[in-house]
């Protein structure tokens, strides 16, 4: 992690994109839910959610342009927390 | 014992006069070195104060029947014990004292990444405090839920819940910035050379704890929002009346509360680690052992929660994924009583106080880690969960464990911190006394437990008269042991002891400057060329 | 992974790294926090799946879909500040900043009436009402009342982090050289974004 900043200065244009994109898919997220598909409503919704959720950590929060120890740790933190639902949900699952 | 001319001229901490002198002096201190002694001080009272209410326990429990309490009090004191010992002592703990004082000098640094944080960490030490002592004092009496909080009792009693509650709450807060603190200075600040596989391994250990303290914390600390939310507006979470699930509580609670029992015994080994090559006058066994294996307990700890839950009707299948999970984590922390071990082996062993504290440190974990697979293998478990059994089981860890660590650290850092040596031979007659008293206070337990005795009760059959009378006979001895050491370490702070500036010989970074250490650490900083342990 | 550079961080008087470093880790302990409230809330639904849905019609989608999208703006603005800062704009750095408190204020004007809405129903935290529901719906509405409430103090810290930023890159103590402040603020806030990101669909979406 040398001390300089790094001079990848994403442009507005960039944001303005990422933001269509990112309206975009709260539209077809609101729209999928709207019709029925069962149990792949919900995935739909989440696999969405988290979607939009990783364009926000790598665009707008610079994960993408900033050094990869933030990359490395942010991925960490996902996983451990997605860790902890599983090993939670083999209780409710089986109960 | 050379005196390190050049940086004598410098003032040393303790004389060192700022913007404000005195008391004040301390208490607006950004000093990493003056903030790890005012936790120190203050950690202490509050152990004492603990210590003081287990002897009463204790007491109450020489012989059947009503001694000195009746039920409600003592549920009121084993609550307020857990609190004060598990809260206010063990989880600062290690890290907050010898963290502080001393990772920046093992890395090299003048200081932490955030000094003034690091001063508002204490304060929010303190302030939790007060309003866990609070809590004793105000509303419908003292909480006698334990310190676990479990629902729905801790919704239904009328006791203080919420008070010792937000106590706890911000306590995690205070923990959480500690943790924050340490994770950035090793980031940033470690000296020129020191990659991070020339880091001391106490280093280390607290950079694992650091992200326990920081991905578990919230998650007790929302769990205890949520308390808070449905005893006060009345809402809905875990009460089964309204459809909450009260283990799910216990999930949450024990998702940061076991994490937690790492965040006590990391930094206690980190510690262990760090005496142990000094005091065998070679170089760590298996360095790049135990960077792995603190990493993989602060890992693996986090999945194993549900070990306190078997008996709690969750479903069999999670039970015995969280009993495949405790025995793995029981390979990490064996990994390091191995290196420990071997660090000994052919090695110039110099038999010092600090060094005896390890040993005793290895002894009592070990007794500790074993009854751990007692209670995390399913069947056994069910025989002697919520048994005296497990109060053995986990003071051998947590007080056994940390506290051990906790005075070993002391003894070792003690000529460090204030230039002094306390008395040798009345220091290894204290841990003598201390640790006899200790296995006698806390061995008979597990006996109890193995027989059926509760945990938890003011009373007892007849039956288990005669182990708990000499469980109370060793609470006197540990206590008379805890005395001799303190008050000759006391003596020593007073000016009694003799002036040194290095009584070890060590060879991690701290032995290289001045002590007390000057104000600054270090007047230029130390480029490292080569591994901590050195010999 | 480090390489020793000519200037060491503990030399220099501001570590900008460092500060992000710590923002970023705070960032973690606000994720795990709400992460306990996701797990309480994907327990429940898993244990009243009929129950949840039907609590879910009480609320808006409408009024749901538009704090997404301002709250989608929002971060857009500060980031497009945070890139105006590093062209040294000033101008448009505090446009933008102005732009998104008075979108946050949108946004929990609009929660104001939302959660307006359902007191004047009678439901609300501790209400007769609240008390008569069934189990589900009462697990329902006590996360949606404690995660959005939560989410909106959340909000609050944000606009004061932000407003202070403003602050300061007025006075010209954030600037192009030095805006860790600025940068730290924007993380936050694009947390709070995040966050919501997943309440949306949690709360108003359940099909």
């Amino acid at each position: 992690m040398e001390n300089e900043k790094h001079h990848i200065v994403p442009s507005y244009m960039t944001h303005i994109m990422v933001l269509l994109g990112l309206i975009l898919l709260t539209v077809i997220t609101v729209l999928i839910t709207s019709v029925e598909l069962g149990a792949y409503n919900t995935a739909a919704a989440m696999l969405i959610a988290s979607l939009k959720g990783a364009v926000v950590l790598l665009y707008f929060m610079h994960l993408k342009f900033d050094h990869k120890i933030y990359w490395i740790m942010v991925s960490l933190v996902i996983a451990i927390f997605t860790a902890v639902i599983v090993v939670t949900f083999f209780d409710y699952l089986y109960r | 014992m050379t005196d390190n001319i050049e940086t004598r001229h410098e003032p040393n901490y303790l004389e060192y006069r700022g913007k404000h002198g005195g008391i004040l002096g301390w208490l607006t201190t950004t000093d990493h070195k003056r903030i790890g002694l005012l936790y120190f001080y203050s950690m202490m009272t509050f152990f004492l104060a603990g210590v003081v209410m287990g002897l009463l326990m204790k007491y109450e429990l020489i012989s059947p029947g009503e001694q000195i309490m009746g039920p409600q009090t003592y549920n009121g004191l084993f609550t307020l014990h857990g609190l004060t010992m598990i809260f206010l002592f063990v989880i600062p703990g290690v890290a907050a004292v010898f963290g502080n004082f001393f990772l920046p000098i093992l890395i090299g640094a003048k200081d932490v990444s955030f000094p003034r944080l690091n001063l508002m960490s204490w304060y929010l030490y303190i302030i939790g405090a007060i309003v866990v002592l609070v809590s004793q004092f105000m509303g419908d009496g003292p909480p006698d839920t334990g310190w676990t909080f479990y629902a729905p009792y801790s919704l239904k009693t009328n006791t203080n819940v919420v008070a010792a509650v937000t106590g706890a709450f911000i306590l995690g807060f205070s923990s959480i910035l500690t943790g924050l603190n340490f994770i950035v200075t090793m980031h940033r600040l470690r000296a020129p050379g020191m990659g991070w596989l020339r880091m001391p391994l106490f280093g280390w250990a607290l950079y694992g704890t650091g992200w326990i303290q920081l991905l578990a914390t919230p998650v007790v600390g929302i769990t205890f929002l949520m308390v808070i939310a449905e005893r006060v507006l009345g809402i809905g979470f875990f009460d089964p009346a309204i459809g909450g699930d009260p283990i799910l509580y216990q999930h949450l609670f024990w998702i940061y509360s076991h994490p937690a029992v790492y965040i006590m015994i990391l930094p206690a080994m980190g510690a262990i680690t760090e005496i142990i090559p000094t005091f065998a006058r070679k170089t760590i066994f298996g360095y790049t052992a135990i960077v792995i294996s603190s990493m993989a307990i602060a890992f693996v700890g986090y999945f194993v929660w549900g070990h306190h839950m078997f008996t709690s009707g969750m479903s069999s299948t999670s039970r015995w994924v969280f009993s495949l999970l405790t025995f793995l984590v029981a390979i990490p922390s064996a990994i390091k009583v191995f290196n420990w071990t071997a660090t000994l082996y052919k090695g110039s062993i110099n038999i010092q106080t600090p060094f005896l504290w390890s040993i005793a440190f290895i002894f009592v974990f070990m007794i500790g880690g074993f009854s751990g697979l007692v209670v995390g293998s399913l069947a056994t478990d069910i025989h002697v969960h919520d048994t005296a059994f497990v109060v053995a089981h986990f003071h051998y860890i947590v007080f056994g464990g940390t506290g051990f660590a906790f005075f070993g650290a002391l003894h070792y850092w003690y000529p460090k911190m204030f230039a002094r040596v306390y008395n040798f031979k009345i220091a290894n007659i204290g841990l003598l006394i201390f640790f006899i008293g200790f296995n006698l206070l806390y061995f008979p337990m597990f006996y109890l437990g193995m027989l059926g005795m509760p945990r938890r009760y003011y009373d007892y059959l007849p039956m288990f008269h005669s182990a708990n009378t000499l469980s109370t006979i060793g609470s006197w001895i540990m206590a008379s042991g805890l005395l001799v050491i303190i008050i000759n370490l006391a003596r020593a702070r007073r000016g009694k002891g003799k002036e040194v500036d290095d009584p070890w010989d060590g060879k991690t970074l701290e032995w290289q400057i001045a002590s007390p250490p000057p104000v600054e650490n270090f007047e230029q900083i130390p480029v490292v060329e080569h591994g901590p342990y050195e010999y | 992974m480090e390489t020793v550079t000519h200037t060491h961080p503990a030399d220099a008087h501001r570590d900008d790294t460092a500060s992000k470093i710590g923002m970023w880790l705070f960032i973690f302990t606000e994720i795990l926090l709400f992460g306990g409230l996701f797990i309480v809330y994907s327990v429940y639904r898993y244990m009243n799946p009929v129950a949840f849905h039907l609590a879910h019609e009480e609320l808006s989608i409408t009024m749901g879909f538009i704090n997404t999208i301002i709250l989608l703006v929002s971060s857009a603005t500060v980031a497009i500040s945070i890139s105006a800062m590093q062209k040294n704009d000033r101008r448009t750095t505090m446009l933008m900043l102005v732009a998104t408190l008075i979108l946050a204020a949108v946004f929990l004007v609009n929660k104001y009436f939302e959660w307006g809405g359902k007191f004047e129903h009678g439901l609300y935290p501790g209400s007769d009402l609240m008390k008569s529901l069934s189990n589900g719906d009462m697990l329902f509405f006590s996360l949606y009342f404690f995660m959005t409430g939560l989410h909106g103090v959340h909000i609050i810290i944000g606009m004061v982090l932000l407003a202070i930023t403003l602050a300061k890159v007025r006075s010209g103590r954030v600037n192009g050289g030095s805006y860790a402040l600025l940068e730290n603020s924007g993380l936050y806030w694009h947390l709070v974004d995040l966050i919501w990101i997943f309440l949306f669909p949690l709360f108003y979406l359940i099909h």
